[in-house]
């Protein structure tokens, strides 16, 4: 059934509809609306999951990784500092293999203080060892946290979904909420061979050697990587139930593009307009959504791309001193090809700044005109 | 030097210890261990009640500190009210 | 597609006047709609503004909108008159919140449809809040519906049902009372200067 749902509610939803075991979380613009309406839920009686109260996100993780270890599906929400309060957790629950999916709302790092949205709260934790998952819409929100379990808990890696402060969190639109039995058949019920029997003594990631320590690492990196093929059976398998498809990537109108807009999050879909706009115009412009940033779908890209094509990276991040961070990423994963597209990395949107259709098509012009500069990030702005 | 020479599929995922964390007997790591004056004792409880490794045993009304798992952090020392409990060197075991 | 552009206080129901538009739309089956706060920090009282899209086929904006098709005044304190204007289509429309008649105001915004609605006196008939601070945005949907023919009485009814957590009979009555007020003037309502 469709319902007008804010961003945040269409992932509480998904939360219960995975019927999650335990909620852990502390309140923090503009995640809280999750675990408000989780917490009205359990209220009401809808929602059967417990409810853990913390004093920290660090906390918050903490309990989500004891409640994960014996076996319960476990979520937590944040963003921006929040998140970076967890970091350390981060590390420790993907190298203890605890399949939890938290939400991060993407809300720019501070300081100064700020609300608004942009992806370095979540891309700041690249090297955790956790998946992470960019939405565009509401309906990914709700469909992206189903999808996260299951990939989650097939290779044993926490997963982050992960979407844009205020312009998915707090926006509202019809989102098809699906029933509970589809659910249940396309997220059976967690069983973790590894989960902690309490009638066993046992001891969980107590001190290795180096040796244990760097296969123990190896392990984890051959799961990440086999996660991609795990993600693009699951997005098979959820359109099979619910009839929408998800990739790691997906291309929009490329089959012939010249230039092709690189996007993640709400701007991806905002970028499809300004494609149809210059497509209208005559230009051979096409949209490369990025859904996968770990594991980062790099063989996928390779494929995809072809030399003589233009790549204009659009990155609402930043690596100070260096460059965008999916554009550095997309550069790193192009290397090993013999003839590789001239990829432009572009900055925009910083700190909630609108990604305006406008803005999209003069970053396409400049890198398909070749009047960016390819080896350095541009800076671009909607004036208005 | 030859590459790393392993399966993953046959690498267990997480190390997991069939041993029981208490058969770790961290006790071994103290240098200096607490004395209580049990003629001094209130009963309060309060060394129980801050023991970081929560090894003071009150079910006898006076505490028995579990030497197996203290660590001589002293705490206890510097929480007790009475001022029963004298920190001493440990002797070479 | 149509852009519709609030303009309120913190605690009127702006956001949630955008958010009702957006349910009647689906309850209507006309087709998609998108519901978009001005973010920041939320304050009682505070100018806030508020956006929503309504268009026959999917929406892909996600920005938000700078030049609206309909600009919707809650309060007319909270919006000056050039910032109503603000990037407001030529020849668009002005829905206002005001026991002023339409005619007298439309000089205020030449080049513009202008659409009087009594919201306040509604609500406040319908017990919604108090003088200090009434509760219009259920009359406001009503005129809405009335005014852009985005809906009919029976889907706004269900969609308000199923909108409003308190008062739900006080809200309808509300709504369709701001319908008729605006179905029964329509020819004169929207005066072209």
């Amino acid at each position: 059934m469709r319902k007008v749902l804010m961003g945040n509610h269409a992932a509480a939803v998904g939360v219960k509809l995975a019927r999650t075991d335990v909620v852990s979380a502390y309140p923090i613009t503009p995640q809280t609306q999750i675990i408000e309406m989780l917490n009205d839920l359990g209220e009401s009686g809808q929602f059967t999951g417990r409810f853990i109260k913390v004093e920290s996100e660090h906390s918050a993780m903490a309990a989500c990784l004891g409640s994960a270890t014996v076996g319960a599906r476990s979520f937590t929400a944040t963003s921006s500092q929040g998140l970076a309060y967890m970091h350390e957790m981060l590390h420790w629950v993907s190298g203890a293999r605890l399949p939890i999916v938290m939400v991060d709302v993407n809300r720019a790092m501070g300081a100064p203080w700020i609300l608004w949205t942009d992806q370095t709260d979540s891309l700041s934790q690249r090297d955790t060892g956790w998946m992470q998952f960019y939405c565009s819409s509401n309906q990914e929100i709700l469909d992206s946290v189903l999808m996260a379990y299951r990939v989650a808990e097939q290779v044993l890696i926490p997963a982050m979904v992960v979407y844009d402060g205020f312009t998915l969190s707090h926006t509202y639109e019809p989102v098809d909420v699906p029933d509970q039995k589809l659910v249940d058949e396309f997220l059976p019920k967690l069983e973790n061979a590894y989960a902690l029997r309490p009638d066993t003594a046992e001891a969980f990631s107590a001190l290795p050697s180096p040796k244990e320590y760097y296969r123990l690492k190896a392990r984890l990196d051959h799961d990440m990587t086999r996660a991609l093929g795990v993600f693009e059976e699951a997005g098979k398998r959820f359109e099979e139930i619910f009839g929408r498809r998800y990739r790691l990537i997906e291309p929009y109108r490329c089959e012939d593009a010249d230039t092709i807009l690189v996007v993640s999050g709400a701007p991806a879909s905002t970028a499809q307009a300004a494609v149809d706009d210059l497509r209208k115009q005559g230009c051979r412009a096409g949209l490369l959504k990025m859904r996968a940033f770990r594991p980062f779908p790099a063989e996928a890209l390779r494929d995809f791309v072809r030399p003589g094509t233009r790549l204009a990276v659009v990155d609402r991040n930043y690596s100070q001193g260096h460059h965008g961070i999916f554009c550095e990423e997309i550069k790193s994963a192009l290397f090993p090809l013999k003839s590789r597209p001239e990829v432009y990395g572009f900055i925009a949107g910083l700190g909630g700044g609108d990604i305006t259709p406008e803005l999209l098509k003069e970053i396409w012009k400049e890198a398909d005109e070749g009047r960016a500069d390819a080896s350095t990030a541009n800076w671009m702005e909607d004036a208005r | 030097m030859p590459r790393l020479a392993f399966d993953p599929e046959k690498t267990a995922p997480i190390l997991i210890s069939g041993r029981s964390m208490a058969e770790n007997k961290t006790g071994i790591w103290r240098s200096i261990r607490p004395q209580i004056d049990k003629e001094k004792c209130t009963h309060c409880m309060v060394c129980w009640k801050y023991c970081p490794e929560a090894c003071v045993d009150i079910a006898s009304g006076i505490p028995e500190i579990n030497m197996g798992y203290c660590k001589g952090c002293a705490i206890c020392a510097d929480v007790c009210p009475a001022d029963c409990v004298e920190m001493v060197e440990e002797v070479a075991r | 597609m149509l852009e519709l552009r609030f303009h309120g206080r913190g605690g009127q129901g702006t956001v949630l006047a955008a958010k009702m538009l957006a349910d009647v739309v689906l309850r209507s089956g006309k087709g998609e709609c998108m519901a978009i706060p001005e973010f920041g920090v939320e304050r009682r009282g505070a100018p806030v503004l508020a956006y929503a899209r309504i268009s026959d086929g999917p929406i892909l904006l996600r920005t938000r909108i700078y030049e609206p098709d309909v600009v919707v005044v809650m309060d007319t304190a909270a919006a000056p008159s050039e910032r109503v204007m603000d990037g407001l289509k030529p020849g668009g429309t002005i829905l206002v919140n005001t026991e002023h008649d339409s005619a007298e105001l439309a000089k205020t915004w030449p080049g513009f449809k202008v659409i009087a609605v009594p919201a306040r006196q509604i609500a406040l008939k319908h017990g919604l809040g108090t003088p200090a601070a009434p509760v219009l945005n259920t009359a406001v949907i009503g005129a809405l519906c009335a005014a852009l023919d985005i809906a009919g009485e029976e889907d706004l009814e269900a969609a308000i049902r199923g909108a409003v957590p308190i008062k739900i009979e006080e809200n309808i009555a509300a709504a369709l009372e701001a319908f008729a007020f605006i179905a029964e003037r329509r020819p004169h309502a929207a005066t072209r200067v």
